[in-house]
């Protein structure tokens, strides 16, 4: 058990390396190495979260260095969460991406590894700059990944999304640095305590460093007003690694919820608090606009973004509230948001590759070539991200509403949220009936759509039956996620934990 | 001393942000590049200016460098070194991918492209 912590973190670079050393020719086995290391995760972090799901914090000092002073992994329900959200995640854009994807470009499935590394990494590490590091790695990956397969917009895409996150990476640095200046310390758990205990005088450079970084991770997890670059970088990006992609913005949101209650929470003197006046109004401004975005997209993998987009802000307006019951709203809404928004760009690709050049724009074209099957799994989607009944898009909602009725800002909250829900269910049944109903049965075919193999579907279905299984396991799910919510709210047993 | 690096740092920073906000792509790696200076001294000096002092305690020495600070500039300079290579890279491609060196892809009427 105890060297398992570390598996996430030395498995996928070991299968990129050994991806990198099968070489380009040798594609079958560089895949079989990915597919191999990709599932194995899967199934540690499965074991990781019913480990976790003890209650007990599991600290893994690297080279045996004790902490403060080691980089320590601490595993708790919040990481074993994200960690098997990942790897989840990471199988189905995988087994989506073998189909062909992998071959339009090199490097395809290292860069996958590297990027699945990087994530693993971010959610377990204890230390601020380890936090960096791993940010950088995933960073690094996301970008060869972004690119791949070239093309016009995705450079172009490409430019934004390096430049505003190559300035993110300098902020981060000032932040730590900062702390690391008035604190001695980058170690999470002792920088608690030492936040804690700090001099009054110095309680301005604390905040300065502590906003400074909710900066950087609002820009991770796209956040107004620091979403503009996701749009654009998700809709151009291939479909597996857009998918792929739905569980990045969450490590700007983890990193929020691991920081902000645990460094500058409830014990933290000065800097008490410190993000939450806000993370609401932010997180409101994020999911209104991502609304407007999505109704006025002109293409659906644009729809799609600007729903991630608004799929974080319903999820930080809950974590806003920093209260027990809005964490683990958040972090059930989390689960499902992750799911749905994968399941939508798989499809998205599903669908364009059946629409000639109309692609994936939202334009009368000839019908798709399977207009049932596509259509039904577009509608079990829709229902999903809109949050309709009886999926669990539905259940987090509620969660998130329930949430909020006994805070000062109920009437927001709700307002805004439906609000959203309801545009997101006029520019989804704009979309829906655009591409199956109101289409031109006349049009002379210029090509002859292949119905998409039982191989191409099965990914979309194994994530739609883990939507399924969060809903009607709804009850143990809720119950996990308000668990963890506990165990953020009270840092002190991570604290303990960490320094003995 | 003080005075001295931190205003080498506020003017780096300043430039790096000027140039971050140019409309083509190269100024805008010349500014992440000057950025990360600017950045990576600022860690430097989070460990306090000394000199001739030991990296490790000692005993009888009147006090030590802290030793942590440039390990992290390490990381940070070899991470920033090998982002602008990157970026560099990008750049020319979508130079020759796109006609034109402007950071949204499309040149756009106005001063900048009279001059």
């Amino acid at each position: 058990m105890s060297h398992l912590i570390i598996v996430p973190i030395v498995l996928p670079v070991l299968a990129a390396v050994l991806v990198l050393l099968a070489g380009q020719r040798r594609q079958t086995l560089a895949r079989a190495i990915s597919v191999a290391s990709t599932s194995g995760l899967a199934a540690v972090a499965l074991a990781l979260l019913i480990a976790a799901d003890t209650g007990e914090y599991r600290v893994y000092a690297l080279g045996q260095w004790a902490a403060p002073f080691g980089i320590v992994l601490v595993l708790d329900r919040l990481s074993a969460l994200m960690l098997l959200l990942t790897a989840v995640v990471g199988v189905c854009s995988l087994l989506y991406a073998v189909q062909g994807c992998d071959q339009q470009g090199k490097n395809f499935h290292a860069l996958f590894q590297f990027q699945l590394m990087g994530l693993n990494g971010a959610f377990l590490t204890g230390d601020l700059f380890n936090l960096f590091v791993f940010f950088e790695v995933f960073l690094i990956a996301s970008y060869g990944l972004l690119a791949h397969g070239g093309g016009e917009a995705r450079l172009r895409a490409g430019i934004h999304y390096v430049v505003i996150n190559l300035a993110g990476s300098a902020l981060f640095l000032i932040a730590v640095s900062l702390l690391y200046g008035v604190l001695g310390t980058l170690n999470m758990a002792d920088l608690a305590l030492k936040v804690a205990a700090a001099d009054i005088e110095d309680a301005a450079l604390i905040r300065s460093a502590a906003l400074l970084l909710l900066v950087v991770f609002a820009l991770k997890a796209a956040l107004f007003p620091l979403y503009f670059w996701l749009p654009d970088a998700y809709s151009s990006a291939s479909a597996p690694v857009a998918a792929l992609f739905s569980i990045m913005t969450k490590v700007g949101v983890y990193a929020i919820l691991r920081m902000y209650t645990l460094v500058f929470g409830a014990e933290a003197g000065a800097a008490q608090w410190v993000a939450a006046p806000w993370l609401l109004p932010a997180a409101l401004a994020t999911l209104a606009l991502g609304m407007l975005g999505a109704l006025a997209s002109r293409r659906l993998k644009g729809l799609i973004a600007y729903l991630t987009v608004a799929s974080v802000g319903t999820l930080m307006a809950a974590v806003g509230l920093f209260s027990v019951d809005g964490i683990g709203a958040a972090l059930y809404y989390m689960a499902h948001s992750t799911l749905i928004i994968a399941v939508l760009f798989l499809l998205s690709d599903l669908i364009a590759r059946q629409r000639g050049d109309h692609r994936d724009r939202l334009e009368r074209a000839a019908p798709v070539a399977q207009p049932v099957l596509l259509g039904i799994l577009f509608f079990v989607g829709a229902i999903g991200v809109a949050g309709l009944p009886p999926l669990s898009g539905f259940i987090g909602k509620v969660m998130v509403l329930q949430s909020a009725t006994a805070t000062g800002a109920v009437y927001w909250v709700w307002g805004v949220v439906l609000a959203g829900g309801l545009l997101s269910i006029i520019s989804l049944s704009q979309a829906g009936s655009l591409l199956f109903w109101n289409t031109d049965v006349k049009a002379e075919k210029p090509f002859v759509a292949a119905p998409a193999s039982a191989a191409a579907i099965m990914p979309v279905a194994a994530l739609l039956a883990g939507i399924a299984a969060l809903s009607a396991l709804a009850q143990p799910m809720k119950r996990f996620a308000g668990d963890a919510a506990v165990q953020l709210l009270h840092p002190a047993g991570y604290i303990h934990a960490v320094l003995g | 001393m003080e005075l001295l690096v931190a205003s080498a740092i506020g003017v780096l920073v300043a430039c790096g942000v000027y140039l971050l906000l140019r409309g083509r792509t190269f100024p805008v790696v010349l500014g992440l590049t000057l950025l990360s200076y600017g950045v990576n001294v600022f860690i430097f000096v989070m460990g306090r200016l000394q000199s001739g002092t030991p990296p490790i305690i000692k005993t009888g020495a009147a006090g030590y460098a802290d030793p942590l600070p440039q390990a992290l500039v390490l990381t940070a300079i070899v991470i920033g070194f090998g982002m602008t290579a990157f970026v560099l890279a990008l750049a020319v491609r979508a130079r020759s991918a796109l006609g034109n060196d402007h950071v949204d892809g499309v040149e756009r009427s106005g001063p900048e492209r009279v001059r």
